[in-house]
């Protein structure tokens, strides 16, 4: 059966079990950045490159629980959220090229020969505007697209196409160098961020633990959303919407509600992701990531909160791993990996682990 | 002497706080309206004139007169196409009519009305299908059915309260579904699913009920008791059932409606109407 919340995942694995293994997992991302502060010669010294490995990945995860909560328990399968994901680095991207130029215009205009700043890049100096566009860029664009979306009651594959259409279109006008926002190459080439270097230790680490706290945050916010009624009518809206609304509740704005809170979500692990990564460009724009973003809440398991977690853990080590060893074959793989969930595992690693719990 | 205010001596507010009640627009639907009280000053809770939808030019409907009074139980029956479905969705808001009126009570007029607002103001629904959300527990659907401020807002604050937990309790010894509360609604048989259907309407406790085929697959002993339950609603509320099964017509109804191609073709007491022509000329072929 397809129960909708968390707490049945813990209830069969046991709940110490479940408890235990989610405090170790939680002690361990916060010893990651001590342990990165280590001398190198330390032997338990972490690397820069698995701190911002692992940072990145958790990253993904809060995009993983973001599209979940709007496909696993509202049933809108969105193919566009990484166009959420990268809104939210673009704008955390404009602080910190403004803070790498001083007082002088972005490196890429200068090539460019523009003379001044087009007028959406005002106030971007200031880090708290910086931060509001962070939220108010993909929440804004969520909630006009889905107003209009779900006022014509676009569902199923057609949402699906849409959302897909959207993060293209959205790409090709990022490509453009006339769109101001650095071309294909975006940005890169950061330095500080609030006067700390971005590649120093210490603000690798804080960034970093900002990032388990920002998901840790969703992780509860997506805790709540699903034990409250909110959650239901989400499920009942998923299974019946006809239904629903002959109880007398307006699915669109449950839908829109839902919708807006993931795209924020997105918005801010972008934001958290480019200072880690020390890049943006369209190409996070491309369909093929969104998708991939399925693929990582369909192997973790749809519907619940943890699964989505494992998944983008997972395809994202494995993918780390595989591009290493054997780079081309890793889009091959992923392909494997979405067929083989379809057919042998519906509920993802989580049903998996169900099923165990309880034979 | 002490002149103490009694209720009879105030004046009436000036405004009404109910007057929108129940037909106040909501652009992006995060809002929430209750229905305020039905105004049935003339015993009729739902009245359709000249009614007509077309598709196509197809007439599912043609010039259609139904009037239902307040705590009535009607039965609907007619062959297939006759405009049955049709008139369900047009008095639910599913579907608009070309032409002609539809009104619930005195003053809320259907054809304005989105399907969400008509449930608010106190229409339930049942489908010919049984529908309930599969995922979620008995308890669940008829917590989720239940009369409530069903506004986004509301609803990420709601918290169970005792007595809507005992309506809950009572609701689910009515329609025998007590032992299965915590079960998934998806694992019930066909019949405990219109049973739940039923259920979920009353608890949210509409003036009137659209029963559209609500014996379809059940037992005979379940067909029973559904119509006992019927005739206890009768009353309190208005009913509507549209069904093609003659024998729990004949225990139920005490006012059937035939409709034929899309119009009313008879109407009266069940021997009346199986006595009329044109209603054995229509169901026998002429």
């Amino acid at each position: 059966m397809n129960q909708p919340l968390m707490v049945t995942v813990a209830r069969k694995a046991g709940p110490r079990v479940s408890i235990a293994v989610g405090v170790v997992v939680v002690l361990v991302l916060l010893a990651l950045p001590l342990l990165s502060l280590l001398p190198e010669s330390n032997s338990l010294q972490v690397s820069a490159y698995t701190l911002t490995l692992v940072g990145k990945i958790l990253c993904y995860a809060i995009v993983a629980l973001a599209l979940d909560l709007v496909w696993g328990y509202a049933g809108l399968l969105s193919l566009g959220h990484g166009l959420f994901f990268a809104l939210g680095g673009y704008a955390m991207g404009m602080y910190l090229m403004r803070e790498a130029a001083g007082d002088g215009l972005p490196a890429f205009m200068t090539f460019l020969s523009w003379t001044e700043l087009p007028w959406y890049w005002a106030g971007t100096q200031h880090f708290l505007w910086a931060m509001c566009l962070v939220v108010l860029a993909p929440g804004l664009l969520a909630l006009v697209f889905g107003f209009f979306a779900f006022r014509s009651r676009i569902k199923g594959v057609y949402f699906s196409i849409m959302t897909q259409a959207l993060t293209f279109a959205g790409m090709l006008l990022f490509f453009r160098n006339e769109t101001g926002l650095g071309g294909n190459n975006g940005f890169t080439n950061f330095r500080t961020l609030l006067g700390f270097s971005v590649t120093s230790q210490g603000t690798r680490a804080v960034l970093f633990l900002l990032t388990v706290a920002l998901l840790l945050a969703s992780l509860f916010v997506g805790w709540r959303l699903a034990k409250s009624k909110f959650g239901r009518i989400l499920t009942a809206l998923r299974d019946a919407e006809n239904r629903l609304m002959f109880c007398g509740y307006d699915p669109r704005g449950f839908k829109l509600f839902v919708w807006v809170l993931s795209a924020v979500l997105c918005g801010l692990a972008g934001a958290l992701y480019v200072p880690q990564v020390g890049i943006i460009n369209p190409s996070e724009m491309s369909p093929t990531n969104s998708i991939e973003a399925a693929v990582w809440v369909a192997l973790g398991g749809r519907g619940t909160l943890i699964g989505p977690l494992l998944g983008a853990g997972l395809v994202n080590g494995m993918k780390s791993w595989f591009t290493v060893a054997f780079p081309e074959y890793w889009l091959f793989f992923l392909g494997a990996l979405f067929i083989v969930v379809t057919l042998y595992l519906p509920k993802g690693v989580i049903g998996l682990l169900n099923k165990r719990g309880e034979s | 002497m002490r002149i103490t205010p009694t209720p009879d001596f105030m004046l009436e507010p000036a405004l009404d706080p109910n007057q929108d009640a129940g037909t106040s627009r909501d652009a992006i639907g995060l809002g929430g309206v209750n229905a305020g009280g039905l105004d049935t000053r003339h015993g009729t809770i739902l009245t359709l004139e000249d009614i007509s939808v077309s598709f196509d030019g197809f007439k599912a409907l043609n010039n259609l007169n139904l009037y239902i009074g307040v705590g009535e139980l009607r039965c609907i029956i007619g062959p297939n196409g006759a405009g049955k479905t049709t008139m369900m969705d047009v008095i639910t808001g599913k579907t608009r009519p070309t032409t002609g009126g539809a009104w619930f009570g005195e003053t809320l007029d259907l054809t304005r009305m989105s399907e969400v607002q008509i449930a608010q103001a106190g229409i339930g629904r049942k489908f010919q299908k049984p529908t309930v959300f599969e995922a979620l527990t008995v308890f669940e659907n008829l917590e989720l059915a239940q009369k409530a401020d069903k506004s986004v807002w509301a609803s990420l604050r709601a918290r169970l309260k005792g007595e809507q937990r005992d309506h809950i309790d009572e609701t689910l010894e009515t329609i025998r579904l007590t032992a299965s509360a915590s079960r998934p609604a998806g694992l019930l048989s066909h019949g405990q699913k219109q049973f739940l259907e039923i259920g979920m309407l009353l608890m949210q406790d509409p003036q009137l009920l659209l029963l559209d085929e609500p014996v379809a697959g059940m037992t005979d002993a379940e067909t029973e008791f559904t119509a006992e339950l019927f005739k206890t609603l009768a009353g309190q509320r208005s009913l509507m059932v549209v069904e093609h099964d003659m024998g729990f017509v004949g225990t139920i109804a005490d006012h059937v409606t035939v409709l034929h191609q899309g119009s009313v073709l008879a109407e009266g007491s069940l021997e009346e109407v199986q006595a009329h022509e044109r209603v054995i000329e229509v169901y026998l072929g002429r």
